[in-house]
């Protein structure tokens, strides 16, 4: 079975949710209009279209964009070889998705990491922690909203933060520029 | 302040050096040995005798933090061979170490624990930061990077370079060394943190 043929699978099983699957670049990917559904989705993925392997969940924080959030569950199964990718949103207010711990066991760092570098919680989640920055940071830093630079912070014997020196970075590379030159990273202010 | 070393001198002898060998090492640290006037009699300054001594067996506490580390192993491998300079004993424990080698990415979550690690090792110590990141942040302009061990530790000499080469390293061993040559050890009582060094 192609992974498009399995998109359809999914579609017909959850008929008003799932919407149809859009190709780039050979890649497919489903988009979810109920969060609250996400892990029945999945669980049906994993047991009845063999996607029995998550390979990366992350999540996109949309700015000032609504629904804020939107997280992306990247699928694939080694019994046929097929990829397929899951897209669902929630707002600012809710910021909160179901766990799919319960589907696939790894999504737990997965979530973890999510939870600790965009402050969305997912329900159900066995131990929700932070996973990267230490426990006690005030901040969410991949949020749009959060510098470049970073935030003073402090934590009396766990860890401190200062901001850091950009020397007129951030440096940025510009994806097909003429030449080598041109695509070079550079001081590129945003107006 | 002479320091009469007869009974050092043949332990010396005994353990590590022929005396030639001796008498050449001590001569490159200001000692001054005539065999025919004085015998089995060595004159130096105890400052001397204990820098040659420290300087020639630094046991490192291998902070190795991030990629920096692999050239730090590579130093202690049969090709760059850190041995050659008395500094091969790895510790991991900082109770044994008195050269901490900062090697890699100090990340905020890591740096008071490398801070108390640090703190843990006897004095007399020292503190290598090894390549861009420990000594500057590197290229992590980062929220999550310490932009420098020097900010949390006395740092003694810096490596460039990312990752430096392992002869890099060696170069900054024996310009620890001959740092150590001419600290005043048995007069200066301080502690490190307080040699005039950077802290923040
Ligand atoms: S200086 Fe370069 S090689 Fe060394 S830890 Fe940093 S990034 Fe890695």
């Amino acid at each position: 079975m192609t992974a498009k043929q399995l998109a359809k699978k999914l579609q017909r099983q959850f008929k008003e949710i799932v919407s149809d699957a859009m190709e780039f670049r050979g890649e497919l990917t489903v988009e979810i209009s109920d969060a609250s559904q996400i892990a029945e989705v999945c669980r049906y993925a994993k047991e009845e279209l063999g996607f029995d392997y998550l390979v990366d969940l992350c999540t996109i924080d949309n700015d000032d964009e609504t629904p804020r959030w939107t997280a992306v569950y990247h699928l694939y199964g080694y019994g046929h070889l097929r990829h397929l990718r899951l897209k669902t949103s929630v707002s600012e207010e809710e910021s909160e998705f179901p766990t799919v711990t319960t589907v696939w066991r790894t999504a737990d760092w997965h979530e973890r990491e999510a939870f600790d570098m965009m402050g969305i919680r997912f329900a159900g989640h066995p131990d929700l922690r932070r996973i990267l920055m230490w426990e006690g940071y005030p901040y969410y830093p991949l949020r749009k909203d959060f510098p470049l630079a970073g935030k003073p912070s402090e934590m009396p014997d766990v860890a401190f933060s200062d901001p850091i020196p950009l020397e007129g970075g951030p440096f940025v590379t510009l994806a097909g520029g003429e030449d080598a030159a041109a695509r070079e990273p550079r001081v590129r202010t945003p107006e | 302040m002479n320091f009469f070393t007869k009974s050092l001198g043949h332990h010396l002898l005994g353990l590590y050096f022929s005396r030639e060998g001796l008498i050449k090492a001590m001569k490159a640290t200001e000692v001054g040995y005539n065999s025919k006037v004085e015998g089995d009699v060595v004159h130096t300054r105890l400052d001397a005798a204990v820098s040659w001594f420290r300087k020639n067996s630094l046991w490192p506490m291998p902070m190795g933090l991030a990629c920096c580390a692999i050239e730090l192993m590579a130093a202690g491998a049969s090709r760059f061979d850190i041995s050659r300079f008395g500094a091969e004993v790895m510790r991991f424990s900082p109770r044994q170490s008195d050269l901490m080698i900062v090697a890699g990415t100090v990340t905020y979550k890591m740096a008071l624990a490398v801070r108390r690690i640090y703190e843990q090792m006897p004095e007399p110590k020292w503190v290598i930061a090894m390549g861009a990141c420990a000594s500057s942040g590197g290229m992590y302009r980062s929220y999550a990077t310490l932009q420098g061990v020097d900010r949390i530790l006395p740092v003694d000499v810096y490596i460039s370079g990312c990752p430096p080469r392992p002869e890099a390293l060696l170069e900054a061993l024996m310009k620890l060394q001959n740092k150590i040559s001419n600290e005043p050890h048995i007069t200066d009582k301080k502690p490190a943190r307080d040699r005039g060094l950077v802290l923040s």
